[in-house]
């Protein structure tokens, strides 16, 4: 078997992007079928996702409150004795819907890898250090505003095993509840200019690039703290709340 | 209608068993407690091979049909029922959450456990939901809109201890996933 080199993979994202601007048909989700992305070629659904009018329970969300949540799991740099290594940085921004409604008094769960690209999970093997001081693992609840807030380290890129010599792009996992069950996600956000955009098959599954940007946060020196953190904004938009009376199907 | 476009999802990657896995995370009610009942199942890939970096969530109203609206989920009580529960997969791609069976939201509907389903390879979530057998099933919209070789995909099983629900993510008896309109592709 030869090996599968960046090369390769560049060439499919590429013929995927030219087919998708000769199409014309604007997408804003990533593909379940992206075959770059070699985990996804047994795990995408092959037939069209089914029409559903959401009923019942998927009319409503599940509650967090201040019981699930410690308002100190908003800092990743204080849950061990000393300060981690890395760029301290905070990220916030607002969660609304697609009607421009905040988001209020939800659970956001956050987790990453640390400034050196790794992660605690055992599967993470490859020989960048640990840091004794940093788990990577975050939880608020935004507020009545919508907005969540997390003091952090920037995470590092980290080599995987898609590809020969594959690394990803620095990104933070979010994971995201709505005010209704059909609004749940789990998602990347990035960090703006990184040089592995282009040669990385899952950002590169969203084809569109205003989509692409979509996950990207933004620099923002009014949240940045002298002598302390810089600052990231990042707003998440969950798909379309069905409260209106008079949403029509697009399906 | 919604004026702002969603922000994409991303695949939940290999590395979340660190993070979203909590203490009784996947127990909506203490195992063996009255009415509790296993609902479980494998989730399997393509060619048959069981999934095991999958990670499900259930959402459902009470044995009485009512919704939850009760805080708790994550430091549970062990008394009240939230609704909600997470199951990561094993290694032989199972998962299993202890819960009682949601009763009917409205007189004559068909009750069903609303599921959510993420893993390494997946680049989206996937919806679906798991109907309990029952006579209702005959008349429920979404299932009679279905062919009748994929209907059962959405249909438990009853067994000894409660309800099997199998998810295949590809292939032969693929399981139905759902699109909710505002979702866009």
């Amino acid at each position: 078997m030869t090996t599968v080199t960046q090369r390769d993979i560049s060439a499919e994202i590429k013929a995927i992007d030219d087919d998708y601007h000769r199409a014309g048909l604007e997408e804003t989700q990533p593909r379940l079928d992206y075959s770059p992305y070699r985990s996804s070629l047994l795990r995408h659904p092959t037939k069209d996702l089914h029409h559903a009018d959401p009923e019942a329970v998927e009319l409503w969300a599940p509650c967090f409150g201040e019981r699930d949540v410690d308002p100190l799991e908003s800092d990743l740099t204080i849950a061990h004795n000393g300060a981690p290594i890395g760029e301290r940085m905070v990220v916030t921004g607002r969660i609304i819907d697609g009607d421009g409604r905040p988001v209020r008094r939800q659970l956001v769960e956050i987790w990453q890898a640390n400034a050196g690209g790794r992660y605690i999970h055992k599967r993470d093997q490859h020989p960048a250090p640990l840091d004794p001081n940093f788990t990577g693992v975050g939880r608020c609840l935004t507020d009545d505003d919508g907005t969540y807030r997390f003091t952090t380290i920037k995470p590092g890129p980290y080599p995987w095993r898609n590809h020969h010599n594959a690394w990803r792009p620095a990104h933070i996992h979010f994971s995201l509840f709505g005010t209704e069950f059909t609004q749940r996600m789990i998602t990347q956000m990035y960090f703006p200019g990184d040089p592995l955009f282009a040669l990385d098959p899952i950002y590169q599954s969203i084809t569109d690039q205003k989509a692409r940007d979509r996950l990207v946060a933004t620099y923002d020196h009014d949240l940045t703290t002298h002598e302390w953190a810089t600052g990231y904004r990042w707003d998440i938009v969950l798909t379309g709340s069905h409260e209106t009376p008079f949403e029509t199907s697009e399906s | 209608m919604s004026t702002l476009i969603a922000t994409p999802g991303q695949t939940i990657g290999p590395f979340f068993g660190y993070a979203l896995p909590f203490d009784h995370d996947s127990e909506l009610v203490p195992p063996g407690s009255p009415g509790a009942i296993r609902l479980h199942g494998v989730v399997t890939d393509g060619e048959g091979v069981p999934v095991p970096d999958a990670l499900l969530e259930i959402w459902q109203a009470d044995a009485d049909g009512v919704v939850p609206t009760a805080t708790g989920s994550l430091h549970r009580d062990g008394w009240t029922f939230t609704g909600w529960g997470r199951a990561s997969t094993d290694r032989d791609g199972r998962y299993c959450f202890t819960t009682v069976k949601p009763g009917a939201t409205q007189a004559g509907s068909a009750p069903f456990f609303a599921v959510t389903v993420f893993a390494r390879g997946l680049l989206n979530r996937l919806f679906t939901r798991a109907y309990l057998p029952g006579d209702e099933l005959a008349s429920e919209p979404l299932l009679a809109s279905l062919p009748d070789e994929r209907r059962h995909t959405l249909i438990a099983v009853a067994d000894e201890h409660g309800l099997r629900f199998d998810i295949r993510l590809q292939g032969d008896g693929e399981t139905v996933f759902l699109r909710f309109p505002g979702h866009h592709r």
